[in-house]
């Protein structure tokens, strides 16, 4: 019976035709550097496919999203791969809304760093920056409040994250056998994360109150001997719990950023922060250009026992925006490591070309990585990143 | 003694009409637009922007619009974009005041996330436009001072050429030239003089129509950029008003879900 009363509501929607979008992109990178690894390859050539199907029925009550991704890298074999990005069903009620399906969540508020942003598991191998994210299995019901929005999410299935291959840049050495995962849960990957979320807005201030209680989005990687005597990393992931806090103060041409989280597991126990501002120039130089200007603190209380390289950094950057027809943007940045001469340096920039049409360039420079920083294996990997996408 | 009362007060008003100041009567008419605009509800419309530069190079921009009025404060509004394809479902949630900087969220639906972004820039180009977010969004009498100029009229119809003078100081505008209709009450054509107060823009108001036999909206309008000889057409399209929508609508689920 159950069953049949979910058909029941999917009828109407699966008969009244839906529309399609979505994009195709050719990608490039060049790492001009010698790799580590005489079998990681100086440059790729990539192919991603990313189709989105949209359809809403009952009034615009409810809705179906479903987005597929597939890439094909010249290169690593890993990184040839696909992902159910969304495939989620919402309907929304008055005052409230529930969702059922693979879906995608994003919280937060800062640029360097999303410390607070944990349901999602990180596409690692897409972009080695971790914005971008594999689709969750979810439950979520929402409640619109007066005093906020109240988010309930049960999350059944676990997503691993995803690893370079043998060929592949940007990865450890040695490198990570992801087919080797472990888990602390005795469920592993079925094990069914639970988590909360209050987020408001009082005049000029956003804030956002969440507790998380699950497996890890971020594993252990622990040193395994693999079937033929070499040594690999086995991916581990832990139970934890975090309460996180992210607010953000809207002042004027000012915008004043922070989130903070304390999360503990059965390894370890700790808090980090991130923090700063954004500030805009509208109108340089005569010109309709506005230049934002964005500096963050990035702190960890592990320090140099973080998992993360981020634990006493500095990020500084700007943000460009032409407010052209093409949409032209520039975004640079350099994170500089307080506690040694580590930095890295990041460039994105993208133009659209008529309608349809997208170009955007990518760079990124680590430089000065001393031994013990997890930054380290990829010193030698700077790279330059062009991609061409075309939208339909 | 009714009738007589009224046109008693009939034949009084062009004398208080001369006792105003200018600026007194310039107010009077800008509350009175105000005043024949409220009521409204809600509406939702599609719009489409055509931007062309002075090579006649043209671009498309679509988007929806749904906006619901507040009493005594600014509308909201929220703005769905469907080209370019790249911006496709990036949404803008804002909630306009009358006093003071709007709150604004803006969706990217490519990495879900919602940005509650600076407002104090009203004056750069919305969307690489010739139009300024000021020069869109809820239009409210607090936001200006005024100045009666003169009887006027433009293209035929008698109008009142009034000036309004932002009152926030990061508008792109020193003032700004309306002319108003003298019996709708509504504006059919406004020049922009930019922060040097030299000639900015014009806007041309088109094709009016009458909805629910009392509010006036325009088909399209229509704005020159004289000191860089490129313009936008911006034509609304599918007026609905009194749809239905609530303060639910407009919320941060809502600005996800809008696509």
């Amino acid at each position: 019976m159950q069953r049949l009363w979910w058909i029941l509501l999917l009828l109407p929607g699966l008969l009244s035709a839906g529309e399609w979008s979505g994009f195709v992109e050719i990608q490039g990178r060049y790492f001009p550097q010698q790799a580590l690894d005489g079998d990681q390859s100086d440059q790729l050539l990539s192919i991603a496919v990313q189709p989105e199907y949209y359809q809403r029925w009952d009034n615009g009550k409810q809705s179906l999203l479903f987005i597929p991704f597939l890439r094909w890298d010249s290169e690593d074999d890993e990184r040839t791969h696909g992902d159910i990005r969304e495939l989620i069903w919402t309907y929304a009620g008055d005052g409230w809304e529930t969702k059922a399906g693979i879906g995608k969540v994003f919280w937060g508020v800062t640029e360097a760093l999303h410390l607070v942003d944990v349901i999602n598991q990180t596409d690692l191998i897409e972009n080695p920056d971790g914005e971008q994210k594999l689709g969750q299995p979810m439950f979520k019901l929402s409640l619109e409040r007066d005093w906020g929005i109240i988010d309930l999410y049960a999350l059944p299935g676990f997503r691993e994250r995803t690893f370079p291959g043998e060929e592949g840049r940007l990865r450890t050495h040695p490198r990570v056998d992801s087919d080797r995962a472990e888990y602390q849960s005795d469920r592993e990957e079925r094990h069914v994360d639970l988590a909360l979320r209050w987020s408001h807005f009082i005049g000029d201030w956003d804030i956002g109150l969440a507790h998380f209680d699950g497996t890890s989005r971020d594993p252990l990687l622990l040193p395994v001997a693999g079937d033929s005597g070499e040594i690999n990393l086995t991916p581990f992931y832990e139970q934890m719990r975090q309460t996180s806090l992210d607010l953000q103060a809207t002042k004027g041409d000012w915008l004043w950023k922070l989130e903070a989280i304390h999360r503990s597991s059965d390894s370890d126990s700790y808090n980090a922060a991130t923090g700063g501002f954004e500030y805009t120039l509208v109108g340089i130089a005569e010109s309709d250009m506005d230049l934002g200007l964005l500096g963050e603190y990035l702190y960890d209380d592990r320090r140099d026992d973080a998992t993360t390289p981020f634990e006493n950094d500095l990020f500084v950057g700007m943000r460009l925006t032409a407010n052209d027809v093409d949409g032209s943007e520039l975004l640079a940045g350099v994170i500089k490591d307080l506690d040694d001469d580590a930095w890295m340096f990041n460039l994105e920039a993208s133009r659209r070309i008529g309608n349809q049409w997208k170009t955007s360039l990518q760079a990124r420079l680590w430089s000065d990585i001393p031994e013990d920083d997890p930054l380290f294996a990829f010193h030698r990997d700077d790279y330059i990143e062009f991609t061409v996408t075309r939208f339909f | 003694m009714k009738p007589f009362s009224v046109s008693l007060l009939l034949l009084l008003t062009p004398a208080l009409t001369l006792a105003m100041t200018a600026e007194e009567r310039g107010l009077e008419i800008a509350t009175e637009i105000e005043a024949r605009d409220t009521g409204f509800h809600d509406f939702k419309a599609t719009m489409s922007m055509l931007l062309r530069n002075k090579h006649g190079e043209e671009s498309l921009r679509d988007m929806r619009n749904q906006t619901l009025e507040v009493e005594n404060d600014g509308d909201k509004t929220l703005v769905v974009f469907d080209e370019p394809r790249d911006v496709k479902g990036t949404a803008l949630l804002s909630f306009s005041h009358k006093v003071g900087d709007d709150d604004q969220w803006l969706y990217l639906p490519a990495l879900k996330r919602v940005k509650r972004i600076a407002s104090r820039n009203k004056s750069g180009p919305f969307m690489g436009s010739e139009f300024a977010y000021e020069d869109i969004s809820s239009q409210e009498v607090e936001k200006y001072t005024y100045k009666f100029i003169e009887e006027s009229e433009y293209e035929g119809t008698p109008c009142f050429l009034i000036e309004r003078y932002p009152v926030d100081p990061n508008s792109g505008y020193t003032r700004q030239q309306v002319w108003v209709d003298q019996e709708r009450y509504i504006a059919l054509k406004i020049d922009y003089y930019d922060r040097k107060n030299a000639p900015l823009k014009t806007l041309v108001f088109r094709g009016y129509r009458q909805y629910l036999d009392q509010y006036w909206r325009a088909d399209e309008m229509f704005m020159e950029n004289h000191q860089t000889g490129k313009s936008t057409l911006l034509t609304w399209k599918e007026y609905n008003f009194r749809t239905g929508l609530t303060d639910g609508d407009f919320n941060k689920n809502s600005l996800k879900r809008a696509r």
